[in-house]
């Protein structure tokens, strides 16, 4: 074992600085900008076409008199409670009202551009729509027709609001965020990690420089040291980045976003994360592994690793819906299940304060995170060396892994 | 003596194929020993399987006593056959590497590699990447990465391929002085006339299988020695004193050395008068006793010229 970690250090220290020394490392650091920049591009091109767009207007063909009521009732209302609680009114032809049959007619007609007409009488109003649009606006043309046919006040009254600092509801709520941003913060960065050093460890394949390694050292080593400088430049990552996003919001004199703290506290929560983040990655990174094992060529590593990062998005996505089940069955299974366990008990840590949990997950992560090296490290001397079986010297052999699984070479 | 390797019954097969068919070897400790085959004859998964690099799919190997090649690691120095560098390191820290994987500490493996990059005459480049090396610059840091921590055990998987003639006696000198040091050093080789110069012992192997084992002295010596004789007079009753076979080549003689020695035959010469002018027993070379041994089409896939070529 000592063996394993010194060469694994060899091995780390290696890659590190060859890492930290190349341009790619720059392309690591400005990476998060990207998505960033076009989350804030799409955003606002989005805002600006869902309010170029979604002005739904509805047409009221009732008699003048009811028309007017209902219209002015939008307004006393919609100023009040927001012009997007409403959809915009026009007044349609009285003729038509008198008539009664031409609503289907008005809808059609590309220049009204109508969602829905309402006819009938403030009593008895009717409501003619796709399915859909009728689902959408029938409670709200109901309450309008409601207030214009009783003629009372649509003054709501004025209400007097006393702040608190917190309350149970709300501390849940906001905590679950943290849990949230926690959860998604640690999914982006193993999946950008393990990612790179699947590509690592792709190159080192097409250099040759593996059969050196492999005649020198465990391959454990080989694959420990390479997971553990891509952590170590993560974190060199992690520190630039908050850096940088600290400096940015005090040059530009912006507040730090305020989150609730954490059930277990803010220092508890950062350390476990960190831990958690290590853990996920260390378990995903030695999985991409396993597959860099499997395949031959770049193509083949791309073709292979495609389902596991699905099936990883499942994954993460299975660990978030969890958030909002704290204490449930499903909740508990996230958080037992090794490769959603990291981003659950994030979660965990942000909603409950017992921290005994997380020495257990903990321990569970390590192991099963060993597992998996051990495995992809098999699959890396069968597949990639081609390795036999052992020969008939079973001294070669070492023990079985964890006393269960037989593990060769 | 004991021996640096030991394989007993070794095979390696991939996908059906037998590269390694039932190898039984012994390599002794201090010797410089050749492994001698055509390409694809078996010799890198011979020494990818002793060195512990793969496993074998049957038989036992021992390296350096250990049935676990891998916990000898520190002692043994390797060259594999596909050369690979990072190429965005610079020399002096490709060796330094290279030792610090084998257990030395990274400053000592530094100092040591400047040292032997001066002795290879390629101290100026030290501190160069291997991207701005030449393709035999390269393959020297590499051979420096292979000795920097003063292994027992040297193996070179087809070392003289890419090197020019200078750069081939330089590794010839150096595998010499290693040997001088009591160090085994194992090389593989398509090229005969390299291990007729530096090995005391050798394997032959074709198609996976060991076809000789052993000193290059008795590898030769299963031939007998070729006569050459000239004589002044073509005809006399010492003519029946010459060997059956015995090839006539104008006042020529050739045949084979027989199994009574060359006395016999001499003291028939002077009493016939057959006025010897000149009379020469020539030693097999390294080749025709692999021609004998691994058959001459194998031989045929070994004839790659080279500088200093024997052959």
């Amino acid at each position: 074992m000592r063996e394993i970690i010194r060469a694994a250090f060899v091995i780390g220290r290696r890659d590190f600085t060859a890492i930290i020394m190349s341009k790619a490392f720059i392309f690591f650091l400005i990476g998060p900008l990207f998505p960033v920049l076009v989350g804030v591009a799409a955003g606002s091109l989005g805002g600006q076409i869902a309010k170029e767009a979604d002005k739904p207007v509805i047409g009221i063909a009732m008699d003048a008199g009811s028309t007017q009521k209902m219209v002015d009732t939008r307004k006393a209302l919609a100023q009040q409670l927001g012009e997007g609680w409403f959809p915009e009114m026009k007044t349609l032809d009285p003729a038509a009202s008198a008539g009664g049959t031409d609503q289907a007619a008005y809808l059609a007609d590309k220049n009204n551009n109508l969602i829905a007409v309402v006819s009938g009488t403030l009593d008895k109003p009717v409501l003619t729509a796709t399915a859909g649009k009728a689902d959408q606006w029938d409670d709200e043309i109901a309450l309008l027709a409601g207030y214009a046919a009783s003629g009372q006040s649509t003054d709501l009254p004025k209400l007097d609001i006393k702040l608190v600092k917190k309350s149970a509801g709300n501390v849940k709520e906001t905590r679950m965020l943290t849990g949230q941003a926690g959860q998604v913060l640690v999914f982006m960065l193993t999946m950008l990690l393990a990612g790179m050093v699947l590509s690592n460890l792709v190159e080192e394949k097409a250099n040759k420089i593996i059969e050196i390694l492999a005649a020198s050292i465990p391959m454990e080593s080989v694959f420990l040291g390479k997971l553990f400088a891509m952590l170590a430049m993560s974190f060199v990552g992690l520190i630039v980045w908050t850096s940088v996003g600290i400096g940015a919001l005090s040059m530009l004199g912006a507040n730090l976003p305020s989150l609730p703290t954490p059930a277990v506290g803010w220092v508890p929560f950062l350390i476990l994360s960190t831990v958690y983040f290590a853990l996920a990655y260390l378990m995903l990174g030695a999985l991409f592994l396993g597959i860099g094992a499997m395949a031959a060529t770049v193509r083949e590593v791309q073709t292979l690793s495609m389902p596991v990062t699905m099936l990883q998005l499942i994954n993460f996505f299975f660990a978030s819906y969890t958030v909002t089940k704290f204490n449930e069955p499903i909740e508990k299974a996230a958080a037992i299940f090794p490769f959603s366990s990291p981003f659950a008990m994030i979660a965990r840590a942000a909603q409950d304060e017992t921290l005994w949990y997380h020495g257990v997950a903990i321990v569970g992560q390590i192991f099963f995170a060993i597992l998996l090296l051990r495995l992809g490290v098999y699959m890396f001397k069968r597949n990639v060396m081609k390795s036999g079986s052992g020969g008939n010297d079973k001294e070669a052999v070492p023990k079985k892994l964890f006393g269960l699984i037989p593990m060769r070479g | 003596m004991a021996n640096a390797i030991e394989a007993r019954g070794l095979v390696k097969q991939f996908d059906g194929f037998r590269a390694v068919d039932g190898v039984d070897l012994s390599i002794p400790d201090g010797s410089i020993f050749g492994i001698l085959g055509p390409n694809g004859a078996g010799k890198t998964t011979m020494l990818r399987t002793l060195l512990g690099i793969i496993d074998p799919d049957e038989g036992t190997r021992s390296l350096l006593g250990s049935t676990r090649p891998i916990t000898q690691s520190r002692k043994v120095g390797y060259l594999p056959e596909e050369r690979g560098l990072y190429q965005s390191m610079r020399a002096v820290d490709t060796i330094a590497f290279m030792g610090a994987l084998r257990g030395m500490p990274l400053k000592e493996a530094r100092d040591k590699g400047r040292v032997l990059l001066e002795e290879a005459g390629l101290g100026y480049a030290a501190d160069r990447q291997i991207r701005q090396l030449s393709k035999g610059m390269a393959q020297t840091v590499q051979l420096m990465g292979t000795i920097v921590h003063d292994p027992r055990l040297i193996v070179l998987d087809e070392p003289f391929s890419g090197l020019d003639a200078l750069n081939q006696a330089k590794l010839e000198r150096m595998i010499r002085a290693q040997a001088e040091r009591g160090v085994t050093v194992i090389f593989s080789t398509h090229v005969i006339a390299h291990a007729e110069r530096l090995c005391e012992s050798i394997a032959i192997i074709a198609k996976g299988k060991i076809s000789f084992d052993g000193l290059v002295s008795a590898a030769r010596d299963r031939l007998r020695p070729q006569v050459h004789l000239e004589t002044e007079t073509r005809d006399g009753a010492w003519r029946s004193a010459l060997p059956e076979g015995t090839k006539a080549e104008g006042d020529w003689w050739h045949f084979t050395l027989p199994e009574t020695g060359v006395e016999p035959l001499l003291k028939a010469l002077v009493e016939g008068k057959a006025g010897v002018r000149s009379l020469s027993i020539e030693r097999p070379g390294l080749h025709d006793a692999f021609v004998a041994i691994a058959g001459e089409s194998v031989a045929a896939e070994m004839n790659e010229p080279v500088a200093g070529d024997l052959t």
